[in-house]
Formats: structure tokens, C-alpha cells, sequence
């Protein structure tokens, strides 16, 4: 059992299989129990009203946006130094999610934003990095879409994905520079916070509970997605070979 | 080395348009701005720092295609890749001349266009010193970019959409030295983390888009 097995597209194609319903089913669950239990039985905030609810998707999605970069980085360096061919595939699969995630943290932010800070957007360090993330995902993905060979598109992509791993990370502390935030500080996972140092600081575990349930929901419907887009474009690869060949014949 | 740069210097000063085009667009950026956002002095005195360097780096970006495209077209690219000459220097090389044909006469022009947009006093030598600190990383960056899609039959607006993320840093540090400068605040942090980051992708860059250029030419 080791990564390396799963080099071969069959026996990836053949667990995937495997596992698909499992993980699926086990999203949904999380899914719909996080987001019910949140949205119709959590208490309201005091000061917040109904409108601290949406942090059931807000924060999952905005966890998700960067753990998915953080996969297709390493994914990538598996293919540079490995040439694992699914794990390049799996990078590919990642990119379009991470965006949508992306997109969906800065929405529900900006829903969120309306009422709370009464504007929809800020020029606050975290969302303006939420937004060059959002740029370098779509980046990512014009240069997968623009490359004909395979092999080259995927050894390209790596590179970028490496250099901008970098350059993310540079603008990020660049535009903490730049601006002051008004966005709040980690409250659901911190140090003090676990030790009781600062409970006030911390959300409620009224809030938590669902939250990180919703919170393995996304992890999972991600693990999903990946694998069913993965599985695709193996197919997809195979099918074009196939007719490929049948031309020639 | 120092051959292949003075070839490419030749060549984007002779080969007709390459070498004056940036600026003149550095120009036109500059003339439009006030027609965009009125001709108020005290508004234009304020967000000069800011257009200046956003339109230095748009000229920047408009000429990167020129690095690699040519020498992509007629082969000679394929030559140098074969040089006794690593590729990391090669690329090096490529954004040396690129800076001196297009970083460079932008940080001289800067301050006279600053001009048109009444700069406060001081701003004129800290405009200065931060684009000339700054154009060499985005020369360095664009190379990059170049590299990525020297191969592709409509590169430039895809390059664009790559290189534009990674010049964030740059952009930041280098107008917030322009705009400390104009109100005569402390320019020391902004200032050494833009030579930061100009000698970091000097040093580091150049080898990622030797790799890019391997991966094209292959």
C-alpha cells in the first residue's frame, strides 16, 4: 500500500471505484447533518442575529480553498520528482474545485459582509488574498486548458503551481503590509483557546460541533469530487488514445 | 554572455518599434488617467505614485512576449539552447536585455511624466529609486511568464493572466516607496523588502524558467 501503487491508472481507476460510494455517501451525511443541525439548531448570536449561521459554509469553504491548493502543490512535486501520471491528473481535478470554493468563501463573505460591516467588500488582507488566490486558480487552470501535449501541460503547471505556491505566500504578508484588516482573527482553532486560556475569544461549542461536522462534510465531498474528476480524465485519456488509434489503423 | 546580450540589445534597438513602443504607451496610460478620473490636482497629486508604477508595470507587461517569441520563431532559440551557455543563463541574459530595453527607459521617463500628474516634491526621487529597484523584478518575473507560454499560438493574453498575480508583491512594496515617499513618511520597510524581493526572484527565478524553456524546447 503505497502511493506509488496507484501510478497505474487501472488499479487507481479500480479503488476509486472502490471507495466513490463510500465517500460520497459519507459527505452527504456530514453535509446535510452539519448544515441542518447549524442552520435550524443552533441557538442565534446576541449580537449577531440569524447571520452568524452562514459560518457553516463560509469557513469549511475558505479552509477547503487553501487545502486544495496545498494538495495540488503537492501533487505537483510528486510529478516533478516522480513522474506519477495520476498524480498530475489528481492536481488538474483539484484546480477547478479549489476555485469554486474560493469563490463560494468569498460570497457567502460577502453576504455575510452586507449586514455585519455594512458593505459587501473590503480591501481587508484576507479577502484581498481570498481574490489573488482566486487569480492564481485561474491561471493554473488556463494554462492546463491551453497545452495540447499532456506531458508538457502537466510538467508546465507544476512549475507554475511551485513558483506561485511562492509568490501566494509573498502576497500574503505583502498585503498584511498593505492594508489593515477588518476581518477577525482565527476564533474556531486556536492554542489559547484549547487550553482555556481565552474562551472568550473562541466561538461557542454550540457553533463547533456543527461546524466541524459540516467542516469534515467539505473535506469529504472534496475527497470526492477529486477522485470523480480524476477517474474522468483518466477516461477521458483513454478514450482519445483509443480513437486515436483507431484512425491510424 | 555579454554577447548574447548586446545581440539582443541590437536587435530590439534596429528591429524597428520594439524599443520606443513601452514608453510610448507608459505615455498614453498617463495622458488617459486624468480624462478617467478629472483634472482636480490635490485627487491627481494623491494616486500619481500609484498610476505611475501601475502603468511602468503595464508597459513591462505589454513588451514580455518579445523576450522569447522572436528567437522561438526563426529557430534561434533552439541554437541557444545548444550553446555552451546553461539555459539558466540563457534566461538571465534574456531578462537583462529585457529590463535595459524596457525597465530602464521607463525609470527614467517616470519622473517627467510624474509631472503631468503634479507629484508632490519629494515623490520624484523615491519614484525614482523604487522603479528602478522594481523594474528588474518585473523583468525577471516576466521572463518567467514568457517562458511558460513561449510555445502558444495566442500566448499574450494567457501570460498576462499568469504573470498579473505574481507581480502583486512587487507592485505592492514598490508604489507603497513611491506613495511613503510623496508624503515624506519613512520609506525604509517597503523599500528593503522591494530589494528583497528584486534580488530573491534575481537569485531563484531564473532557474524555474530554465525549466519552463526545457520543457518548451523539448
Amino acid at each position: 500500500m503505497s502511493i506509488w501503487e496507484y501510478a497505474n491508472p487501472v488499479k487507481f481507476i479500480r479503488t476509486a471505484d472502490m471507495l466513490l460510494p463510500w465517500v460520497t455517501v459519507a459527505a452527504v451525511i456530514c453535509l446535510v447533518t452539519g448544515l441542518v443541525w447549524g442552520f435550524f439548531f443552533t441557538p442565534e448570536d446576541f449580537r449577531q442575529g440569524s447571520t452568524v449561521k452562514i459560518i457553516y459554509l463560509h469557513v469549511p469553504a475558505a479552509m477547503m480553498a487553501i487545502n486544495a491548493w496545498i494538495m495540488m502543490l503537492l501533487a505537483s512535486l510528486i510529478w516533478i520528482v516522480r513522474r506519477h501520471h495520476v498524480s498530475a491528473l489528481a492536481a488538474r481535478a483539484a484546480a477547478p474545485i479549489g476555485a469554486t470554493m474560493t469563490v463560494i468563501g468569498l460570497v457567502t463573505g460577502a453576504i455575510w459582509g452586507q449586514p455585519m460591516w455594512g458593505t459587501w467588500w473590503a480591501w481587508d488582507p484576507r479577502l484581498t488574498v481570498f481574490l489573488i488566490l482566486f487569480l492564481f486558480y485561474l491561471g493554473y487552470m488556463a494554462l492546463w486548458e491551453a497545452i495540447e501535449d499532456d506531458d508538457t501541460a502537466a510538467d508546465l503547471t507544476s512549475i507554475l503551481c511551485l513558483v506561485g505556491s511562492v509568490f501566494a505566500l509573498l502576497s500574503r504578508y505583502a498585503v498584511q503590509f498593505w492594508n489593515q484588516g477588518l476581518h477577525q482573527g482565527s476564533s474556531v482553532l486556536r492554542a489559547g483557546a484549547v487550553t482555556g486560556a481565552d474562551m472568550d475569544e473562541k466561538v461557542s461549542n454550540v457553533y463547533f460541533m456543527p461546524l466541524l461536522v459540516s467542516g469534515v462534510g467539505f473535506v469529504l465531498l472534496f475527497v470526492a469530487l477529486v477522485l470523480l474528476r480524476t477517474q474522468t480524465e483518466i477516461r477521458a485519456r483513454r478514450s482519445r488514445a483509443l480513437l486515436a488509434r483507431e484512425r491510424s489503423a | 554572455m555579454i554577447a548574447l546580450l548586446t545581440r539582443d540589445l541590437r536587435l530590439a534597438v534596429r528591429a524597428g518599434g520594439g524599443f520606443g513602443l513601452g514608453l510610448a504607451f507608459f505615455l498614453i496610460v498617463t495622458v488617459l488617467v486624468p480624462f478617467g478620473v478629472g483634472p482636480q490636482t490635490d485627487l491627481l497629486t494623491q494616486i500619481a505614485p500609484g498610476i505611475l508604477w501601475i502603468g511602468a508595470l503595464l508597459a513591462c507587461l505589454l513588451s514580455l512576449d518579445r523576450i522569447f517569441a522572436l528567437d522561438w520563431e526563426d529557430g534561434s532559440l533552439d541554437l541557444l539552447a545548444t550553446a555552451p551557455l546553461p539555459m539558466e543563463g540563457i534566461v538571465s541574459v534574456k531578462a537583462l536585455a529585457h529590463w535595459i530595453t524596457t525597465g530602464l527607459p521607463l525609470v527614467l521617463v517616470a519622473p517627467a511624466l510624474g509631472v503631468l500628474l503634479n507629484l508632490a516634491g519629494p515623490g520624484y526621487l523615491w519614484l525614482f529609486i523604487s522603479l528602478a529597484l522594481g523594474t528588474p523584478a518585473l523583468s525577471v518575473i516576466g521572463t518567467f511568464g514568457a517562458a511558460l507560454t513561449v510555445g502558444l499560438k495566442r500566448g499574450g493574453l494567457l501570460m498576462s493572466l499568469l504573470v498579473l498575480p505574481l507581480y502583486v508583491p512587487t507592485l505592492i512594496f514598490g508604489a507603497e516607496v513611491a506613495r511613503r515617499g510623496a508624503e515624506g513618511l519613512a520609506v525604509q520597510t517597503p523599500l528593503l523588502m522591494l530589494a528583497g524581493i528584486s534580488f530573491g526572484v534575481a537569485a531563484l527565478l531564473p532557474f524555474a524558467s530554465a525549466a519552463v524553456l526545457r520543457i518548451n524546447l523539448r
